[in-house]
């Protein structure tokens, strides 16, 4: 009953707005202009999926980006981050270098890595991997920090070697705190690869807005920033499925808020 | 001269260091002797924060002792104590693993195949009455069952020597005894070594060949040894109604009862110093 109102409720949100938008945009030419209006922002988006079909191919280049970019950037993350936790030497001498790259927007790098990898999909990857890195870097070194000693000490009373300490204890531990940051790392693995190809590309969704901007065809801004929410919104919940069945042997799931 | 004991601490003596401040230390044990012989079931009972749990983890390898040798079968021990088995007092499994994985993990690490060690970890699962519960994480398990499956991953290895920290503190009466019961059928199967430690006295008269008392903190050391002449094999509910094990008990308690005391007017002060 309550659920039912929700949506209900939810709904007639969506009408207004939608409505409100439509009227605004007939009303007068400028809000036409400048915000399109629903109507030509849905025929755009059914043309590009069902007339046009290039859309596939934009789309397509921005997932296997942001695909790369998310397992490049937590393999590293994932290597970086258990070679620092375990050897407290070098974690000393790489801390202050690691906090300025993470300090560093990293969206500056974006016209070097177009200069040492070109327009095509390498930059994007670059910048996205370097988004991810952090995260991920941060969440491990952290893991293998917090392993209690009572447990270190029951394993090694069991026999355990370095190389079972790290595939047994470390890593399991680690990687509940990587699952835990998977939403934000996935997120900023797509924020990566979007910006780079709106910084410049010859394909991907980002092209495609930087396309219509350049033209000033609002209404394809806006069916691209429709397309990358609903792919967002995608991601987040294969990767909320993941953590549910990765994360099964913990007691809470330590989401993060999307905001 | 040390070689016919399983494990001895010899002059032991042992202070922390605080981490923050170099100049602050805190001598928990000195000048500690503690022998078992092969066979030789010993308790250790004291007051709370007296040091208990410091000697095990110096007998386990885990922590050098400040001054003092620890021999393991004659041996200077080096590094952990390979021939030992432990029990922690805090929950040490390993959250991510589930109950069989977690009691066969040490035969995983020794190398055994992975089929016949499940048939063990199943076996002792059933042992500690936790059949069927092969598959439940750590944090699905009642506090006692995590327990009990902390015990079945300590014994499958079968160690010579068994170091026990109030492993059964959390479990409820029933349950407790039929474990202790357990142990002691284990332990006389294949006489090890176990040092035992316990705040409950009850319990270590009932289990135990000898009984040691230690002194309350700071600078522990043992200020009682009280040898347990009751008749083996022992049914720990039964032998606490015999006339001797009462004897005993108010023996014991005499020595004990003052070291409490002391023990907890210290933390009082200590934590009136604190908060003043
Ligand atoms: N790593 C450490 N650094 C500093 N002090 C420590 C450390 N470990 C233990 N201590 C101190 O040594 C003393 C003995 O600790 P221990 O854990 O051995 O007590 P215990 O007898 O096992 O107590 P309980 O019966 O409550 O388990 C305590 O006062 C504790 O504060
Ligand atoms: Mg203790």
């Amino acid at each position: 009953m309550n659920n039912k109102l929700l949506r209900v409720w939810q709904i007639a949100l969506v009408i207004i707005i939608l409505s409100t938008w439509q009227a605004s945009s007939m009303l007068s030419t400028k809000a036409a202009f400048f915000f399109s209006n629903p109507i030509d922002v849905a025929a755009r988006l059914v043309s590009w999926f069902f007339i046009d079909l290039d859309i596939y191919q934009h789309l397509g280049v921005t997932l296997i980006e942001t695909l790369l970019a998310f397992v490049i950037g937590t393999i590293l993350g994932l290597l970086v981050g258990l070679w620092l936790a375990l050897n407290q030497r070098a974690a000393a001498i790489c801390d202050p270098f690691l906090k300025a790259l993470n300090a560093m927007p990293r969206v500056i790098l974006a016209p070097i890595f177009a200069l040492w990898f070109g327009l095509g999909i390498a930059s994007k990857v670059a910048l996205a991997v370097t988004l991810v890195f952090f995260i991920v870097f941060f969440n491990v070194f952290q893991g293998v920090r917090e392993v209690s000693p009572t447990l270190l000490a029951n394993a090694r009373m069991l026999g355990a070697g370095r190389n079972d300490l790290l595939r047994h204890v470390y890593l399991p531990s680690a990687m509940s705190w990587v699952f835990s940051s998977l939403h934000i790392s996935v997120g900023m693995a797509f924020v990566g690869a979007v910006v780079g190809e709106y910084l410049g590309s010859a394909r991907g969704v980002g092209y495609l807005i930087l396309q219509a901007e350049g033209s000033f065809d609002v209404r394809s801004v806006f069916a691209g920033i429709v397309v990358l929410t609903l792919c967002a919104l995608v991601l987040d919940t294969l990767v909320g499925k993941a953590e549910k069945r990765l994360m099964r042997w913990q007691p809470k799931i330590g989401t993060t808020e999307k905001i | 001269m040390n070689s016919g004991y399983a494990l001895s601490l010899s002059d032991i003596s042992c202070t922390f260091i605080s981490r923050d401040n170099p100049g602050q230390r805190y001598t928990a044990v000195a000048d500690t002797t503690l022998n078992i012989a092969p066979g030789e079931f010993v308790s250790v009972v004291g007051p709370t924060g007296c040091g208990k749990s410091t000697l095990l983890n110096i007998g386990a390898g885990l922590l050098e002792p400040s001054s003092g040798t620890v021999t393991v079968h004659g041996e200077k021990l080096v590094g952990i104590n390979k021939r030992a088995g432990y029990m922690f007092q805090a929950d040490a499994l390993m959250p991510w693993k589930k109950a069989l994985d977690n009691v066969i993990a040490g035969l995983l690490f020794r190398g055994v195949e992975i089929p016949i060690a499940r048939e063990h970890g199943i076996a002792w699962l059933a042992r500690v009455g936790l059949g069927g519960f092969e598959d439940r994480y750590p944090h699905q398990l009642s506090g006692g069952m995590r327990k009990r499956v902390a015990m079945a991953q300590t014994l499958i290895l079968d160690p010579d020597i068994i170091l026990m920290d109030e492993p059964f503190s959390a479990l409820d009466v029933q349950t407790r005894q039929l474990m202790e019961n357990e142990l002691l059928e284990l332990w006389s199967e294949k006489k090890k070594a176990v040092l035992f430690i316990t705040h409950d006295l009850d319990e270590a008269i009932a289990l135990s060949d000898r009984v040691i008392v230690l002194a309350s903190g700071p600078a522990t050391h043992p200020i009682g040894e009280f040898p347990i002449d009751l008749e083996r094999p022992r049914d720990v509910a039964e032998i606490r109604n015999q006339p001797h094990f009462t004897e005993l008990h108010s023996k014991i308690w005499d020595v004990l009862r003052d070291e409490v005391l002391k023990g907890y007017v210290q933390h009082k002060n200590i934590v009136e110093e604190r908060t003043q």
